[in-house]
């Protein structure tokens, strides 16, 4: 089995040369507009910085990859042609995207530019996956996350498309492209504007003894001087139901697949990502640098692998909330 | 860009109470006066991308640094950083940390969102305002600076 690429995020081109110094295979990112999901101000790339990091990339041998990955919006479709156009013209090795509609646009506009199926797309079987292969020529497919390894596996067992697992960040409430709880707060979503939460409805208050968090008014959460804070998404929020107040759906955590690496190359995946285009080149850097290690490591000598101390240590301190989780792919049920 | 390898690691620390509650009382202007000539200088350099200055006009900063008791006022206006003096009223945007983490930020050792989920910074004030400069300073990209004095090498070698 082939070593699974590396695939990281960059918001920034100084995100875009820590991922490539520190060992990224890959280096996905967006333009600045609502054509991708991390659309956040002052984020993302214009076609200088794009232009540039391609070649800072491409000097190196590594790829970059434009995630287009919205749904386009009524109205506005040239708006996603010309991302894809954009990416063809700059020459990005791939575009990863979730709308049918602009993956369409792309196969016969561009058949030459490898498409990746986006987790914005939230294909979980081989069956949608076969379909985007067979309709748009998809080389590659990232899986949302909501599956079991073994689920992985039985994807992988039934498809030529490679397929991408995230491997380190910030989870989802596990409905991926099909979330609207940040549109019920705000009228904005990820598959609308690219923001989930987005900042102009996001109020933090710090009080003496705590901090309170709202999303247009809707009160999300309320942190203790002595709790740490996560995202002010509303599935990461604490509420109260039934008389208790928890979290109703998620708790603030970041996925980290440190323990499982010989079995995720094992069954064959063929790239894993990270989560953050939203972060800083540090948090680029830090966690590039040590999956880098730990997939060297497993791929090398699986029977021997072991996860480092400061592997664990430094992913641990830069996860969301400061906590860590298997997610999905470790549960019991199916 | 900042080489961190060339920087020694920075620990977590918090300065004595004492030098805070000392610092509290100390007049506060120089440590805007100084704050806004550092950031002009850094957009001398060209490091300070033209469009977010220019999405950060007439707004109000406030940087306090808790173990040191400094509290900087600046606003942004007509193409440079211009420190406020007295009363400076409530900042658009307000950045509360201790020294340590400040330096961690700058020398490219600590994420901010980390220092932010482990509730080391705090950000204040206008979200979507906080976001566009945390993301400015994030994507700057530093002249190769050298450790001693942290001087931009090509004025070292000049």
């Amino acid at each position: 089995m082939a070593k699974p690429q590396l695939v990281c995020p960059a918001g920034s081109l100084a995100a875009l040369k820590a991922a490539v110094d520190n060992g990224a295979d890959d280096v996905y990112l967006g333009f600045r507009n609502d054509t991708n999901a991390r659309n956040f101000a002052g984020l993302n790339f214009d076609d200088k910085a794009l232009a540039e990091g391609i070649r800072y990339a491409h000097q190196r041998g590594r790829k970059v990859l434009a995630a287009i990955n919205t749904y386009a919006q009524a109205g506005r479709f040239a708006d996603w042609m010309a991302s894809v156009d954009k990416a063809a013209e700059l020459g990005v090795d791939a575009v990863i995207i979730a709308d049918p509609a602009v993956l369409d646009y792309a196969t016969k506009t561009h058949p030459q530019m490898r498409r990746h199926l986006s987790v914005q797309a939230s294909a979980t079987s081989y069956e949608a996956i076969n379909f985007c292969r067979d309709r748009f020529g998809i080389q590659r497919a990232v899986l949302p996350r909501v599956l079991t390894l073994a689920q992985v596996e039985n994807v992988i067992r039934h498809t030529e498309v490679e397929i991408e697992v995230f491997g380190f960040g910030s989870l989802c409430v596990m409905n991926e492209g099909r979330c609207w709880l940040s549109s019920w707060a705000t009228g904005e979503s990820p598959n609308t504007v690219g923001a989930c939460s987005p900042a102009k409805y996001v109020q933090w208050e710090k009080k003496p003894n705590e901090m309170d968090v709202r999303l247009n008014g809707i009160l999300i959460d309320r942190y203790g001087n002595d709790e740490n804070a996560g995202y002010p998404t509303i599935c990461k929020g604490r509420f109260e139901v039934a008389g208790e107040t928890y979290y109703a759906m998620e708790e603030p955590a970041s996925l980290n697949v440190l323990e499982m690496l010989p079995e995720i190359i094992r069954i064959g995946v063929s790239a894993i990502k990270v989560e953050g285009r939203q972060r800083s080149p540090t948090y680029v850097a830090q966690v590039t640098r040590n999956l880098r290690q730990a997939i060297d490591a497993a791929y090398s000598a699986p029977e021997r692998y072991s996860v480092k101390p400061v592997w664990a240590a430094e992913l641990g301190k830069v996860a969301e909330g400061s906590q860590i989780t298997l997610g999905a792919y470790n549960r019991p049920w199916r | 860009m900042i080489d961190s390898s060339r920087i020694p690691k920075i620990p977590a620390f918090t300065l004595p109470a004492l030098i805070g509650r000392l610092g509290m009382r100390l007049p506060q202007w120089p440590h805007s006066l100084n704050l806004a000539l550092a950031l002009n200088a850094a957009k001398k350099l060209g490091v300070l991308p033209e469009e977010t200055l220019s999405q950060i006009e007439e707004r109000r900063f406030r940087v306090t640094v808790t173990d040191t008791g400094m509290v900087a006022d600046f606003t942004y206006r007509q193409g440079a950083f211009r420190p406020l003096f007295g009363d400076a009223g409530k900042p658009d945007l307000h950045f509360t940390a201790p020294l340590s983490a400040y330096l961690q930020m700058v020398s490219r050792q600590e994420d901010p969102d980390t220092l932010f989920f482990n509730r080391t910074l705090s950000i204040e004030g206008d979200t979507e305002l906080g976001l566009r400069v945390k993301n400015m300073l994030d994507a700057l990209e530093w002249p190769q600076l050298s450790w001693q004095g942290l001087r931009p090498t090509f004025l070292a070698k000049g």
